[in-house]
């Protein structure tokens, strides 16, 4: 234990104290189940992301043609998720989609390739949040960080069911207070910035591209 | 020599590079710059059109903006008892925990946990705190390299330049000049001033630095007591990378930035980027609340947190003063203070420019060294009007104002009564006296309105004011002897 942890603490503990105040009654703005799919979309579309909705059944066959005309020819996939699964299943059997990299060793062992060598990635995300329009995503050993940051395209797959009004919602019902991952993340567009001039401009670190691939039922 | 040991008691920045306060010397040639001027006007009022379209429904705004200011006013309430189980649960979550009272503390706990790790090549996220114990410095010092990721805070690095705006750090300038930076400062650019290519030409230079980085440092928006949880937010991605990319992730944060509740969350940031930028919220929010698992792919292997403070429990001592610490950074009351968007981030001289800088940069720094600013205000109130968490900026000038001029062996704040003049205790004394003694107040009303439009508007003291407004007129007549001519009684 420090003396500079002692000595701050002791200062903190020798002010007078203020009573915490009661945290007011707040509720997040309700957003009606028919209206949220397209608030989703909306707010996406309004900073720069693109989103389909496309049947569940069928992404990976929308998705090939859709990338290959990006100019898209690697695709960084997780292969012990579902969508790893979909993606090997269906691709090899068509000739315009583009080659598989698997995510499937530590960072290091692909630090090169990853970082300059691959054009695009698909991810699965926990749902989304209609309010702002953000895909949240808690990566997993078998489907890791850097996935959703490193490639110039970023392909997220949400589940049109798991779609949720806001944050303060979510984070209540799904009691995330409980047990946080080790990283937690809300994705709301692709990276820009306003730095130079105020002027917009996309995928100054992170993708350039954010598709969001809505799948419906 | 470690020119750092040389900061001893001294918070905040290290005295080798304090600025003195001088505002008052700097802002004629910042109001005759009319680039400046336009650079700024045009950019605060887009923020600031932006930020109204966030909030145009005032019920909501109000609903929120007091739960917000109730999560963090909570936090400072218990603060001592919230940083213990911070500490506690990030602990348990398997990051380091490391406190510091001063910047040269806090600079050197950095640069320790960097050589253990043997680290050289920093890539740095943005983080205002490492701009207030000047980290960089004492980094370049002692043999680091630390890079700065957000392109702002890039382009002010390039230009050896400290930020003007606490949320756009270079929006002083102007796309020329960073064209002109960029082609001087990056192999193979040429000098463009298209904005997609100067910030590919960024990416590029910047992705090399974060696969070259040995170790990550970052800021922090809100920890989480309950959780161990912390919370950055960033349109960039720079962020994220900076804390996910390298090894080594260190995070350097103010004591204030606790909140209680992983609840607590949700509502400050419906607040934060609405307010800063006019977004609905960041590109990303990303909670970090641990090192990589064993079987995890990616993902620093050591998270290291910073609890800096910098000054910040004297400020915690005064309850009126506390406030203070609420804020949460988002550079609202900059952006609609008619004082900052004339005269710009840099004429303020300290980390925090605009309104939050004025009150704060004196509590960290000292009256004695920041003492004019909290006289650089009209006090129209437009901060405590904008101000996502209440604070009472307005009220805070003023009463620092006092503190400044108030002699004291124990001042509230650093520094306090070092603005105390032998003119201005003389007009109080005078002014006491006049209006404690009835007789004697009636005679100077009457010879000042027989004579008082006689003082030439240039004698001391008055050409201060008069300097920029006309003098006032006497009027030819007290009011004790208008109403006693209207027939009222002598009270
Ligand atoms: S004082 Fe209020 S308005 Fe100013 S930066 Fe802090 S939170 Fe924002």
């Amino acid at each position: 234990m420090s003396d500079a942890r002692a000595r701050i603490l002791a200062r903190l503990r020798a002010a007078r104290p203020s009573i915490p105040p009661a945290r007011p009654d707040w509720a997040p703005p309700a957003i009606p189940p028919a209206e949220r799919l397209a608030r989703f979309t909306a707010m996406l579309e309004a900073v720069h992301a693109e989103v389909h909705a496309v049947p569940a059944a069928a992404w990976p066959a929308h998705l090939a043609p859709l990338l290959a005309a990006k100019g898209v020819r690697t695709v960084l996939a997780a292969p012990a998720t579902w969508a790893g699964k979909a993606l090997a299943a269906d691709w090899p059997s068509r000739p315009d989609a583009p080659h598989l990299v698997a995510y499937d060793q530590p960072v290091e062992a692909l630090k090169d390739r990853l970082v300059a060598g691959i054009d695009a990635a698909v991810t699965t995300t926990l749902g989304g949040i209609a309010e702002t329009g953000s895909l949240v995503l808690w990566p997993t050993p078998d489907e890791p960080r850097l996935m959703s940051l490193l490639p110039p395209i970023h392909v997220a797959l949400v589940d049109e069911a798991a779609i949720t009004d806001t944050l303060a919602g979510l984070v209540a019902a799904a009691n995330w207070a409980a047990a946080m991952p080790t990283n937690a993340l809300l994705i709301s567009g692709p990276s820009k910035t306003a730095d130079i001039e105020q002027t917009l401009a996309y995928g100054v670190h992170g993708p350039k591209e954010l598709v969001v691939l809505v799948l419906t039922r | 020599m470690d020119a750092h040991n040389s900061a001893g008691q001294t918070h905040g920045i290290n005295s080798a590079h304090k600025p003195r306060g001088d505002f008052t010397a700097r802002a004629p040639a910042a109001l005759a710059n009319p680039t400046l001027r336009a650079n700024f006007r045009r950019a605060m009022d887009g923020l600031m059109t932006k930020r109204a379209a966030q909030f145009a429904d005032r019920d909501a705004w109000t609903a929120l903006r007091a739960r917000g200011a109730a999560a963090r006013a909570n936090a400072l309430a218990r603060l001592p008892e919230l940083l213990e189980r911070l500490e506690d649960r990030c602990t348990a979550n398997g990051i380091r925990v490391h406190w510091a009272e001063t910047a040269a503390e806090a600079n050197a706990i950095v640069l320790a946990i960097l050589r253990e790790a043997g680290a050289t090549r920093v890539i740095k996220g943005k983080s205002m705190v490492s701009e207030e114990i000047g980290l960089n410095h004492h980094l370049e010092a002692h043999g680091v390299t630390a890079v700065e990721s957000d392109l702002g805070e890039y382009i002010i690095q390039l230009a050896g330049e400290a930020p003007s705006h606490i949320v756009m750090p270079c929006i002083h300038k102007n796309k020329a000049e960073i064209a002109q930076l960029f082609a001087e400062n990056i192999p193979g650019q040429p000098y463009t001033e298209d904005v997609d290519s100067l910030t590919a030409a960024a990416r590029r230079a910047l992705r090399q630095r974060f696969a070259a980085a040995e170790a990550g440092i970052s800021g922090v928006n809100f920890a989480v007591a309950e959780t161990g949880t912390l919370v950055l937010i960033e349109n960039e991605g720079n962020g994220r990378l900076s804390t996910t990319l390298p090894p080594l992730h260190i995070a350097v944060t103010g004591i204030e930035k606790v909140v209680e509740r992983l609840d607590d969350v949700p509502p400050l940031l419906a607040l934060l980027p609405r307010s800063a930028t006019g977004q609905a919220i960041t590109t990303y929010v990303n909670m970090i609340s641990g090192p990589r698992k064993p079987d995890e792919k990616d993902g620093p292997r050591e998270v290291h947190l910073v609890l800096y403070d910098g000054g910040r429990s004297r400020v915690y001592d005064d309850a009126e003063l506390r406030d203070t610490l609420r804020c949460i950074r988002c550079g609202a009351c900059m952006n609609h203070c008619p004082v900052y968007a004339r005269v710009g981030g840099h004429t303020y001289r300290f980390v925090y420019p605009g309104p939050i800088g004025k009150i704060l940069s004196p509590q960290l720094e000292g009256l004695d060294c920041a003492g004019d600013q909290p006289f650089a205000s009209s006090l129209c109130g437009a901060c405590s009007e904008v101000c996502p968490v209440q604070i009472p900026l307005a009220d805070i000038l003023v009463r620092l104002r006092q503190e400044a001029v108030r002699p004291s062996a124990t001042p509230a704040v650093k520094g306090g009564g070092s603005q105390a003049g032998l003119a201005a205790d003389l007009g109080w004394a005078g002014w006491r006296l006049v209006y404690g003694h009835p007789a004697l107040y009636a005679l100077v009303s009457r010879l000042l309105a027989r004579l008082g439009n006689l003082i030439p508007a240039s004698v001391p003291m008055l050409r201060q004011w008069t300097r920029f407004r006309t003098k006032p007129r006497f009027a030819a007549r007290t009011l004790h002897e208008l109403a006693a001519r209207g027939g009222f009684d002598r009270e």
